[in-house]
């Protein structure tokens, strides 16, 4: 319904679609500017930056895409208009999910696929099948456990209500911090995102597997291909805190 | 005297309708740390491959970084403030009862978006600036007439920032739906004021060209005055020049736009 309300103007749509490919395009350009001043970054060629920034945008678009109107949730607590979607024979997230379902946010997903192409080809990587296959495993398992933290975030509105801005710390603000390499950071930094919200293995750790570089914190080789149980148990946590949540509210009674 | 009271009062409006919503305050305390945070580093990094990098060091590039957090919300800088709310009243044409006050639109958005401004200042801006200068090595000045100067250009930068957005408010009369000037507002905001990276680390000519732009006022001004690489009263001067361009167009641009409007009935 909502992919039919918004196709209805299809001029409107598309000069979002490119605005919106303006707007996401705009974090990579700050990039350029960096890299027109240095030949790397954090001991990273820009290739490398690229690849890192790719798979995040890719990733974070893919969730934002299916799940990114989560973040609306407070503003539904707040007016007490998440009654409607309690009394529907549906599961409450993918409700939520499904709520004003913005098409235009395929702009985030167009942009960062873009990155990644030209990161793919400027490369200077020996492809294996591994290193190929990993890219979608990448992609795939990242879109999961941004998921889980826009789940994990509109369960915590529950309780905050007008917090939106924290969630949007934990997601955009994990992207954006992830379009960088883990060098960059201080150690403490890596490892809060490494073992507590482990977004590092969205891309730090399997990419250091294609690029070649030494494992964030010193992980094991393994640990390269742990995204999916990452993913896994991402989603376990987020559903436990989406159902504590759920039980917390309490209806405005309007 | 009568109207000064009166946009007194509009002011103080704006400062406690954004003061009512207590946890989003903290949300975006916590938001602003945490972007500050990532940028510290990104810039670190930078700095460390080109140490002086537009004439910054590490310390004053990180200043910067905190700097730019602490006016995000305060100057409005991707948008958010009044034009959003203007633009919503042109199209449904509640902007008549607007111009029916015994008030100026100009003045009176104006009013009303500095008391936005101040309050975002003070719930929103100085605890992440606090931070980053407790946690980081910034470099702050002692004396307290650099600290008084940069509080004038902060004013400044928001009446400049103010005229910008009124501006994009005003298209909405023609264009009616206001998505596409507020995207661009974002964009051109983001990159001009130097929020994704300060003027002077942009590459040549580029750097010479966005530092003449009315956005260079919001944030590279107010940042160099404090870290003393720029004369206050240039600083000042050009701000000011910018405020007055930018207020006069908008003028111009109301009476133009007010001629068009047309109440319906009913």
């Amino acid at each position: 319904m909502w992919i039919r309300s918004t196709l209805a103007y299809r001029v409107s749509f598309v000069l979002t679609v490119v605005g919106g490919l303006l707007v996401t395009g705009l974090d990579f350009v700050a990039i350029l500017l960096m890299f027109s001043q240095v030949d790397v970054l954090g001991g990273y060629t820009l290739p490398e930056v690229a690849f890192l920034y790719g798979l995040s945008a890719t990733s974070f678009g893919l969730a934002d895409l299916s799940i990114g109107s989560a973040g609306r949730l407070g503003s539904r607590v707040r007016d007490g208009t998440l009654d409607t979607l309690l009394v529907r024979p549906a599961p409450v997230l993918a409700q939520v999910a499904a709520d004003r379902f913005a098409l235009r946010r395929v702009a985030r997903l167009i942009q960062g696929t873009l990155v990644l192409g030209y990161a793919c080809v400027a490369l200077d990587v020996a492809w294996t099948p591994v290193k190929v296959a990993l890219v979608p495993v990448m992609l795939v398992c990242g879109g999961v456990i941004f998921s889980a933290v826009f789940v994990a975030g509109a369960a915590f509105q529950f309780v905050a209500q007008d917090a939106s801005e924290v969630q949007a710390a934990f997601t955009y603000g994990g992207q954006t911090l992830l379009q960088y390499p883990p060098t960059v950071f201080g150690k403490e930094l890596v490892r809060g995102v490494t073992f507590v919200l482990p977004l590092a293995f969205v891309n730090w750790v399997p990419a250091a597997h294609v690029l070649g570089r030494p494992y964030p914190l010193g992980l094991p080789e393994w640990a390269a291909f742990a995204p999916p149980l990452v993913a896994a148990a991402c989603c376990a946590a987020a559903g436990l805190a989406w159902r504590a949540g759920l039980r917390t509210y309490r209806s405005t009674g309007s | 005297m009568g109207s000064a009271r009166l946009y007194a009062a509009v002011t103080a409006g704006g400062f406690r309708r954004y003061a009512t919503y207590r946890v989003a305050t903290a949300a975006g305390v916590f938001t602003n740390t945490v972007f500050g945070l990532i940028l510290v580093y990104a810039y670190l990094a930078l700095w460390d491959e080109r140490p002086h990098l537009g004439g910054y060091d590490q310390a004053q590039a990180v200043t910067y970084v905190w700097l730019g957090q602490a006016l995000f919300a305060t100057l409005a800088i991707q948008g958010g403030g009044f034009e959003t709310e203007l633009m919503e009243r042109i199209r449904t044409g509640e902007v008549a009862v607007d111009l029916y006050r015994p008030a100026d639109l100009q003045a009176w958005w104006l009013a009303s978006d500095l008391g936005r401004a101040l309050f975002q200042l003070l719930g929103r801006g100085v605890l992440p600036f606090v931070f980053g200068a407790l946690f980081f090595p910034t470099a702050l000045p002692h004396d307290p007439v650099i600290w008084l100067a940069f509080a004038v250009t902060i004013a400044l930068a928001m009446v400049v920032s103010y005229g910008i957005r009124f501006l994009v408010a005003l298209s909405g009369f023609w264009l009616m739906d206001g998505t596409g000037a507020v995207q661009v507002l974002m964009v051109t905001g983001m990159f001009f004021s130097g929020m994704a990276l300060p003027l002077n680390a942009f590459p040549q000519p580029l750097g010479d060209i966005v530092t003449l732009l009315p956005w260079s006022a919001l944030l590279q001004m107010p940042a160099d005055v404090l870290m003393g690489r720029t004369d206050p009263l240039f600083a000042f001067a050009f701000q000011a020049g910018w405020a007055v361009v930018l207020l006069a167009v908008g003028r111009l641009v109301q009476g133009a736009a007010t001629r068009r409007v047309v109440v319906q009935g009913g």
